[in-house]
């Protein structure tokens, strides 16, 4: 039996609300709202946030939580054997983008680690090579959709990541999610295309894309019950995924599955992930799926491919990781469009008046992977150093030194790895500047000290100045500081813990 | 192992100091040649009598031949050092132990900084190569997190921290004011500068040092050969050095309401000098007012109040120009400006004018003529990561005569005292 083993997704914390739109651009928008990536992400990193998420709701926070015994990898419930990242929008081209996913998972050095890169299609077609080989696959697909300003695509899109761990099971990862088959079908035909390099796509006129997909879509759709011998009534879910929204909408009346069997595909929350649209909606699926329900999901991609899949009973007692699809939609906070167009580049913003950061050197980097990509530090568990008291000079005795400090950065003098990056941490002084370089000023910057030892001072991101307190809790999440030459500055940064359960956004929910 | 310091070994004969301000008409080679002609012109010395030199400058050139290209020097050793924003203060330490090692009879320190050729406003580091992980934010904003920890610590009210800062950068702009070389000369009340905007937590551009080009320079020789250069030398009691390992940074324990490198470089001058009550004991104090929190730290951290205490001390006024102990009567970082590489000697420069009685009267520090001792204290680098620097500095040879009040004064008769009578 193989299938689904987990799932994550990562879904930014900005939300731009499609109704101020036209009063800036003359045209577009819309109703509802679409997710938008933060200036410090891009593909990697949301894929990097997805992954965690998956491996940690699978491993639970048990595995993790034990720092000190963490040898050089991350404990995970199955030895990966590929890690795939995708995405339309790469950070790189002509290199690798998912050796830093791979980093920051600080998944094994055997576990190879590829790009698909280019189309949506792409990771349909990842997911099925996952499917069809042996071992245990991390499929990763990660979107950043831009649209010009005013133009349909900027209001359809939405940035998300989504990540799915794929493979036979074990008792410590059973499959949750049984694939019962795949279709596809394939056809050129010109819809959307973008020259590499542009900031947004081209469409072809909208009849000719709907018409074709509703031929390629009904044909895959027909293939996969000819297959499983399914009858469409019998679908308890159906996930539509495609970039064409009018196709999906005439694809499902093809389908046969009842209109309310249709699983909500975000258009007026966050907008069409594009390559991770796929893996975002069977995330969504598994997180409100029963045991023994039937779940299929179309793609509509160049082509179709359609999916069938049963949940398991290994379901019922998979608690998925946290905070949920739900959970993270709910948490979301608007951004105005301007601030948008300005993060994503169509509008190019008076920079601070301090010199942009150099480029980050390849080889100090390789040097420091562990500490830049996966935020280790680090701890002396000599026995005979924990009798140290204190190794500054601070005057101050009212907190007494652990016994085996805590070195974040990573200190060559200790003997073990420490991992922070799933620990949480208190803010214990802050500061907001307004003078030193962002790509999105102020710079708000906290002194904080994690759970399970360690203080960094640390940028603080997805977070309104006015929000900081001491005291704030706070999560490590892996961003983009900036980049300079083309090469792009990877390190972590913290951001507050939201919080979970479906609760309505509070003041700072909409501003 | 100990730190013996050199006191009453080297004396200062000799100073030069430039106006600090946007020199846009001048680079480093004029400031350096006005700061040196100044300092030669006072003993009468020719650059030829110099036997060695060294350069402190941050970022405005490298190499000794930053400073033998302008002065045109010929055959001289000269050294330039670097150490954070104490780089003034650091040369002159390299040049006092030079002469007093015996290696040389005439040394000269020299600072300089030409900032205002960056094309950006503030001081920016020089990039090094890196893993591109270290903080970005600025200097700032790290000294901004200073206020809210000593606020929450000492229950001072966030109306009364913002009140305490524009009282320490009013009295450096009202000393300032009285000072011709000083880049800002203009007066702020209290309420004016609470009313700034905000750049970097709760401070103002107005709680940040001035940024300026400049140069320092001192001259320095044995003690006993002091009077044949000058009848009012300064007498060096203590230079001491404390590079920071970081590792405050990343220690829970630190609360940034102190800079444990200057407590331990405080420590170490005092006992080289013999100090034991800087209250009472010192003429006046020139400190490292890079931000308004970072002096009022500094109060407490050089031991001139107690701990928790350096705020109420400020309302009170104890460290204005008339007060108990002035502190930064030229106006200071604040008000003086900080061309990174000078400011170090610019605070000696000050102590130089005080001490000798030069200083106009309109500025002259209210303990005149009854305190002989000054301290200069300089730091670089951040709160949890800095060097730093202390100085005590004096008119006369010996274990002077106390400190005129107060219990803690001590008179002591030691061999040698006042021979350079």
């Amino acid at each position: 039996m193989r299938g689904i083993l987990g799932w994550g997704v990562h879904l930014p914390y900005r939300r731009l609300d499609l109704a101020t739109v036209a009063a800036v651009a003359g045209s577009g928008g819309g109703k509802g709202t679409r997710g938008i990536a933060s200036y410090d992400e891009d593909t990697t990193t949301m894929a990097v946030a997805a992954a965690r998420a998956a491996l940690l709701g699978v491993s639970g926070p048990a595995a993790a939580a034990s720092p000190a015994t963490a040898t050089a990898t991350t404990p995970t419930p199955t030895p990966i054997k590929t890690l795939w990242f995708c995405t339309t929008a790469p950070a790189y081209q002509d290199r690798t983008n998912a050796t830093a996913v791979h980093a920051a998972l600080r998944l094994p050095r055997a576990t190879a680690a590829y790009d698909a890169t280019g189309a949506v299609r792409s990771a349909v077609g990842v997911l099925d090579a996952a499917l069809s080989g042996a071992g245990s696959h991390l499929v990763v697909t990660s979107d950043l959709r831009t649209g010009r300003p005013g133009g349909a695509d900027e209001a359809a899109g939405g940035d998300a990541a989504a990540a799915l761990l794929v493979g036979d099971g074990t008792a410590a990862a059973p499959v949750l999610a049984e694939l019962v088959g795949h279709a596809a079908a394939t056809e050129e035909f010109l819809d959307r295309w973008r020259t590499p390099g542009d900031l947004a796509s081209k469409t072809w006129e909208e009849r000719f894309g709907e018409t074709r997909y509703a031929t390629v879509g009904t044909e895959a759709w027909n293939a996969l019950l000819a297959a499983t011998g399914l009858r469409p009534e019998a679908v308890d879910v159906l996930l539509v995924a495609g970039t064409h929204e009018r196709a999906a909408r005439s694809v499902l009346k093809k389908t046969g599955v009842p209109a309310e069997r249709l699983h909500d595909p975000f258009v007026r929350t966050l907008g069409n992930a594009g390559a991770a649209q796929p893996a975002l909606l069977l995330a969504s699926a598994l997180e409100n799926a029963r045991p023994g329900q039937t779940i299929a999901l179309l793609v509509l991609a160049d082509g179709a491919d359609a999916f069938l899949w049963r949940t398991t009973d290994a379901l019922a007692t998979h608690t998925g990781p946290t905070p949920t699809v739900a959970d993270q939609i709910a948490q979301g906070a608007l951004l105005p469009y301007g601030r948008y167009l300005a993060w994503r580049g169509f509008l190019p913003v008076e920079p601070p008046r301090r010199p942009e950061p150099a480029r980050t050197s390849a080889s100090a980097a390789a040097r420091a992977t562990a500490w830049k990509f996966a935020l280790v530090g680090s701890q002396n568990t000599d026995p005979q150093h924990g009798s140290k008291q204190t190794e500054s000079q601070h005057t101050d005795s009212q907190h007494p030194e652990p016994h085996h400090p805590v070195h974040l950065p990573p200190s060559p003098f200790d003997t073990a790895p420490h991992p922070a990056a799933d620990a949480e941490g208190t803010v214990v002084t802050f500061t907001i500047d307004r003078l030193a370089y962002s790509p999105s000023p102020p710079v708000v910057f906290a002194v904080v000290d994690f759970d399970g030892g360690g203080r960094l001072p640390i940028e603080l991101t997805d977070v309104d100045p006015a929000e900081v307190a001491i005291g704030l809790r706070v999560q490590a999440t892996f961003r983009r500081l900036s980049s300079a030459d083309g090469v792009h500055n990877y390190f972590w940064k913290a951001r507050p813990v939201r919080p979970v359960r479906g609760l309505p956004p509070g003041p700072e929910g909409i501003r | 192992m100990a730190s013996h310091g050199i006191k009453d070994r080297v004396a200062i004969v000799g100073m030069g100091c430039t106006r600090f301000a946007e020199h846009w008409d001048s680079g480093a080679d004029e400031l350096l040649r006005t700061a040196c002609d100044e300092a030669f012109a006072g003993p009468g010395l020719a650059k030829e009598q110099i036997d060695a030199y060294w350069l402190g400058t941050a970022q405005s050139g490298m190499s000794g031949i930053t400073l033998a290209r302008p002065l045109e020097l010929v055959g001289k050793p000269v050294t330039r050092v670097e150490n954070y924003c104490a780089t003034g203060s650091e040369a002159l330490r390299q040049a006092a132990y030079a002469v007093a090692s015996g290696a040389y009879d005439v040394a000269m320190a020299v600072g300089v900084e030409k900032v205002k050729d960056s094309g950006y406003q503030g001081l920016n580091a020089f990039p090094i190569p890196g893993d591109g992980t270290a903080r970005t934010v600025t200097a700032a904003a790290m000294f901004s997190m200073v206020v809210p920890a000593y606020a929450a610590k000492y229950g001072v009210s966030a109306e009364d921290m913002r009140t305490v800062l524009a009282r320490i950068a009013s009295k450096n702009h009202a000393n300032g004011a009285r000072n011709p070389k000083a880049q800002f000369r203009k007066e702020w009340s209290v309420e004016q500068l609470i009313a700034m905007p905000r750049v970097a937590g709760e401070l103002s551009v107005f709680d940040c040092a001035g940024v300026a080009d400049g140069a320092a320079a001192a001259i320095v020789v044995r003690a006993e050969d002091a009077l044949r250069y000058t009848d009012r030398p300064l007498y060096i009691k203590a230079l001491s050095l404390v590079a920071g390992n970081g590792l405050p940074l990343g220690d829970p324990a630190y609360d940034y309401t102190t800079f444990p490198e200057i407590v331990a470089a405080a420590e170490d001058a005092y006992r080289q000098a013999g100090v034991t009550d800087p209250r009472r004991e010192l003429a006046m104090a020139e400190v490292h007012d890079c931000f308004t929190p970072t002096e009022l730290v500094l109060m407490e951290d050089l031991g001139f109040c107690e701990r928790g205490k350096a705020w109420r001390e400020v309302l009170s006024g104890a460290f204005d120009l008339d007060g108990d102990l002035p502190v930064n009567p030229d106006g200071g970082l604040k008000s003086f400006g900080h061309p990174v590489g000078a400011s170090g000697l610019r605070m000696v420069y000050e102590a130089w004018l005080q001490l000798r009685g030069e200083a106009p009267a309109g500025r002259r520090i209210g303990t005149f003529g009854q305190r002989e001792l000054a301290l200069t204290h300089n730091l670089g680098g951040y709160p949890g990561e800095m060097v730093g620097f202390v100085s005590i500095l004096g008119t006369r040879l010996g274990p002077r005569s106390g400190a005129g009040s107060g219990a803690g004064s001590r008179v002591e008769s030691v061999a040698g005292s006042g021979s350079a009578a």
